[in-house]
């Protein structure tokens, strides 16, 4: 009698044309446990199956990248020697579902991936999306989110120093939680997961094996329902103690010759890390699971191979260095284990209380996962919104103050005061600003990180929209100072089986594609969470982007802060008054209508090009790049950050309506301000950048075109109290 | 002056005060794993910051157990300063050099910001070089801050000018509203009753700096150079 029905085998997610393809490359029934191997490793979590045929075509290469997609994460080259290590993972399901641990065990996930390649973290990142703020479970998954992103981060001891937070009723059953970290390294003592040598012992350190996360990375792959609370047992539990420990105690022995290859266990955990491992040797492995250090008694083969336990680690040692990496585990208070050693059979064979349990070839389950070219379809354009299809505002200010006072514009003070964003004593810039800027320690470099995307845009047209979420992380990598390097991409869509969902996603990836290849910005790493939909309703396409940059010299960088009474400010980029998909249309107007704006990115990269110029020649005072809500959002939120009040004046020769020349999202701007608008003037003209003088700072006031007159107290007061009032609520 | 840092598994702000050290130092204090209850003679020691064994069962509670700490225990009954900063200052009052007991947050939540201090004495050999009353803005990074102690405590910190820092306004006044925790008389920091040890919450070693944002923690470390060279 056969022991796998059709039943079982639909129940890991495998379908009729995947089971037959298991048989082929088995040429037998598989069991139970070699079932749930090809389930959680052909899982979309784990092969990118939908998705791969699209991410090849992104750029990934460039004189700075080190490494790019197909490591733990992405490696580019920051000079001196050193290299940054990044990348950001989702963990939007289990977060929805228990969102506490879910953050957490997200944080440590992508901490893991960073750290195993031989970094030290640095700098933690985060993109959070929520449903909308009166939806009954947004408050209580704000709460854990947050609480869980500090709780492991602050413990670990990585500061958090940029990050966003959007809510949208597209995510009420389907929240959002990417991850990123960036690490630093010595550029020639980066770590892989790539086997070798026959006899090498396969060890295994960090937390024991216990029954938790069983089939995450399969859940992960498919859609929600109402019955999904059910799936909490599967949520991990994380142990940021032990995450600590765990990273002291990998580049305390990264420092010696003992490692010939390391791996974290991350989704699918043993079964995902052995293989990779294995596979891109070419190598073959034999594990004792009697040996898997375990946390419950009486845990099966399956149980062990498919846990996702948090906090583990595998490692391929040099010959006769057990010794010196169990001390060093043991000096950290660690489990250590030699579970196995590679074998040239190119299989993975698993023993269980002297018997063969499982026997599998590697290439083929790792390397030749189904491959789906997914039908899609284009989305339709949309029609535009016209500035001079928009009502102008009786009082631009009043829109203003309604503007930031909004959910989505409100300040975020209240969740990054939550964040340990000073930790490591290297934070040059803190949460609030374009960018977080951490120095490079004991050097007088810096990388500036931020993560960015705008999912109306990405929904109304995902060409522009891919393109601008790449253009905004350049832009406030540059509106620092820094000069754009590499980034990471966290592409969040729904069911890639409805063609309109895959059309978003195909679309997101040009609009990227084009952008990378323009701002000589590659791609070095990313992941991709599909199946983001609850009952049949997908989430806005979000295809978030994390941007890293680099700073030669830490001393020369803007802030968003104006630094004294009498600077000019000065626009840089043309305005024509894009309101289509603004904030301000969906905010003051209520529609949420038209098309995303235009990214020209020649424009983008000789705009950002000047004003980084400007700032390294030390003539910017502030700067600040313009996204949603404008011109006056901008404005509005340097008045804040300095405390200082400004007058903005609308030149006489343009001729786009007031508010939309206020409130126009139009792409690839900045306002800075600076003592000597003369000369900044005729250097842009010289490089053919549009820069115009649109007002002075000074005063405790803001005033508006078209708008009455603010304090800079009550525009604080206006941005900072939605988010606790909300929460508080 | 030499100086020590123990190092906790968990700790994470242990760099942190290394640097800080180091700059005011110009040399390298000694890091102390908490296994090794037989370092060298230093004229300091610190206790950093961090999240020792986690924070489980109490915060600073496992560490307090560790056998360094008996060690620096005796030295700091034999007159040695001793520094706590955050986790450091929880240790301490777990193993009972200073008074009282850290709880949770009176938001319950984390909080990581700026904030202004009063310094209440300038004879110690921690704070030479502030001014007695002078409001300085020092970071704060933490989940269990909230000072109490019993009333007898209280006023006994209070009549013995043990306490070292209040959490302040920017212009320097005490109240409610600048209490970031729930502390007990707004206190931020407290001396032992001879003033030779010090538990504080928030972290000079994080603005000793201009290219981080400040440099009012600085002189703290300076303090004790000149006090202790």
């Amino acid at each position: 009698m056969s022991e796998i029905t059709p039943e079982i085998v639909a129940e890991h997610g495998i379908n009729e044309e995947e089971y037959a393809l298991v048989l082929e490359i088995m040429g037998r029934e598989p069991n139970l446990l070699e079932l749930g191997i090809f389930s959680v490793m052909w899982s979309e979590h784990c092969s990118y199956k939908s998705s791969k045929k699209w991410l090849k075509t992104l750029p990934t290469e460039g004189p700075q990248v080190i490494m790019g997609p197909g490591e733990n994460a992405g490696v580019i080259d920051i000079g001196d020697g050193n290299a940054a290590i990044f990348k950001m993972e989702s963990h939007n399901h289990p977060s929805f579902i228990e969102p506490y641990q879910g953050a957490a065990t997200g944080v440590g996930g992508i901490l893991r991936d960073v750290f195993t390649m031989g970094a030290r973290p640095i700098a933690n990142v985060n993109a959070l999306r929520f449903g909308e703020p009166d939806h009954p479970k947004t408050r209580h998954l704000v709460s854990g989110v947050v609480a869980g992103v500090g709780g492991y981060g602050n413990c670990v001891g990585v500061p958090t120093v940029a990050g966003e937070v959007e809510f949208d009723p597209s995510y009420n059953g389907n929240i959002l939680v990417n991850a990123m970290t960036v690490g630093l390294a010595k550029a020639d003592r980066i770590f892989t997961a790539q086997a070798s040598g026959v006899g090498n012992p396969v060890v295994y350190v960090g937390s024991k094996t216990g029954r938790d996360g069983i089939h995450g990375a399969t859940m992960a792959s498919a859609e929600f329902d109402d019955a999904s609370d059910e799936k909490r047992p599967t949520v991990q539990v994380g142990d940021p103690f032990t995450e600590k420990l765990l990273i002291e105690a990998c580049l305390e022995l990264m420092q010696t010759d003992a490692i010939v290859a390391i791996q974290d266990m991350g989704a699918a955990g043993l079964t995902s890390s052995s293989f990779e491992m294995a596979s891109s040797g070419d190598m073959g492995v034999e594990l004792n699971l009697d040996q898997v250090p375990q946390r419950e008694e009486g845990m099966t083969p399956y149980e062990m191979m498919l846990s996702e336990s948090q906090e583990r680690m595998l490692i391929i040692l040099k010959p006769g260095k057990e010794d010196l990496a169990r001390s060093i585990m043991e000096k950290w208070d660690l489990d250590f284990a030699v579970i196995g050693t590679l074998t040239d059979s190119k299989r993975m064979v698993l023993k269980f209380h002297g018997d063969t349990v499982g026997d599998l070839p590697i290439k083929p389950l790792a390397h030749h996962s189904p491959e789906y070219d997914r039908p899609w379809v284009s989305t339709p354009d949309s029609k535009d919104v016209l500035a001079s299809d928009i009502n102008e505002a009786t009082d631009t200010t009043d829109a203003l103050k309604t503007l930031i006072s909004s959910a989505n514009m409100s300040s975020r003070r209240w969740v990054w005061e939550q964040y340990d964003h000073m930790v490591m004593g290297d934070t040059i810039q803190r949460p609030g600003g374009d960018a977080g800027v951490v120095r490079v320690h004991g050097t007088n470099r810096a990388l500036a990180v931020t993560s960015d995307c705008t999912p109306r845009y990405c929904k109304a047209n995902p060409v522009r929209g891919g393109a601008q979420a790449v253009a905004e992380t350049y832009r406030n990598i540059t509106a620092v100072g820094a000069t754009p390097l590499a980034i990471t991409d966290n592409m969040n869509f729904g069911n890639p089986e409805r063609p309109e969902i895959m059309g978003q996603f195909v679309g997101c990836i040009e609009g990227m594609r084009d952008a990378c290849l323009a701002l000589d910005y590659p791609v070095v790493s990313g992941n991709v969470s599909l199946y983001n939909e609850t009952n049949g309703k997908g989430i806005l396409p979000t295809p978030v982007i994390g941007g890293v940059g680099l700073l030669k010299d830490s001393t020369k960088t803007a802030t968003v802060a104006f630094e004294s009474e009498g600077e000019s400010l000065v626009l840089i980029g043309s305005s024509i008054g894009h309101v289509g998909m603004s904030i301000y249309l969906d905010v003051i107007e209520g529609r949420r209508e038209g098309n995303a704006p235009i990214v020209d990115l020649a424009a983008e990269r000789k705009n950002g090009d000047f004003v980084r110029s400007q700032i390294e020649g030390g003539f910017v005072k502030s700067c600040h790049d313009l996204s949603d809500g404008g011109l006056a959002a901008a404005v509005a939120d340097m008045a804040i950050a300095s405390n200082m009040g400004a007058e903005v004046i609308k030149p006489a020769e343009v001729e786009t309506p007031t508010t939309a020349w206020l409130f126009g999202e139009d792409q690839g701007r900045y306002l800075i301000s600076i003592g000597d608008a003369e000369s900044l003037l005729e250097a842009a003209e010289e490089a053919g950048v549009s820069a115009v003088v649109v007002g002075r700072t000074g005063g405790n006031d803001l005033t508006l075109p078209g708008g009455s007159t603010i304090s800079v107290a009550e525009l604080r007061t206006c941005n900072e109290a939605w988010m606790p009032n909300y929460m508080a609520g | 002056m030499k100086a020590a840092v123990i190092v906790f598994p968990g700790s994470n702000c242990d760099r942190d005060i290394q640097v800080a050290l180091r700059q005011s130092m110009g040399s390298e204090p000694q890091m102390v794993w908490h296994k090794d209850a037989d370092f060298d003679d230093v004229d300091l020691i610190c206790l950093p910051g961090g999240f020792s064994y986690g924070d489980y069962l109490r915060c600073g509670a496992m560490s307090a157990k560790s056998p360094v700490m008996k060690e620096v225990v005796a030295r700091a009954n034999k007159g040695v300063p001793v520094l706590g900063i955050c986790n450091g200052f929880q240790i301490l009052t777990e193993c009972g050099l200073v008074p009282g007991a850290l709880m949770r947050n009176s938001n319950l939540k984390f909080v990581c910001r700026d904030l202004h201090l009063k310094v209440e004495r300038n004879d110690t050999v921690f704070t030479k070089q502030y001014q007695a009353g002078q409001n300085i803005r020092i970071p704060v990074a933490h989940h269990d801050g909230n000072y109490f102690v019993d009333s007898e405590g209280l006023k006994a910190l209070e009549d013995n000018g043990q306490v070292a820092f209040r959490y302040s306004a920017k212009d320097g006044s005490v109240s409610e509203a600048s209490n970031p925790n729930g502390s007990l008389n707004n206190i931020a920091g407290v001396y032992n009753t001879k003033g030779n040890v010090l538990g504080m919450m928030p972290h000079p070693e994080r603005l000793c700096e201009d290219v981080l944002g400040g440099t009012d923690g600085r002189p703290m470390f300076d303090s004790l150079v000149a006090a202790l060279s």
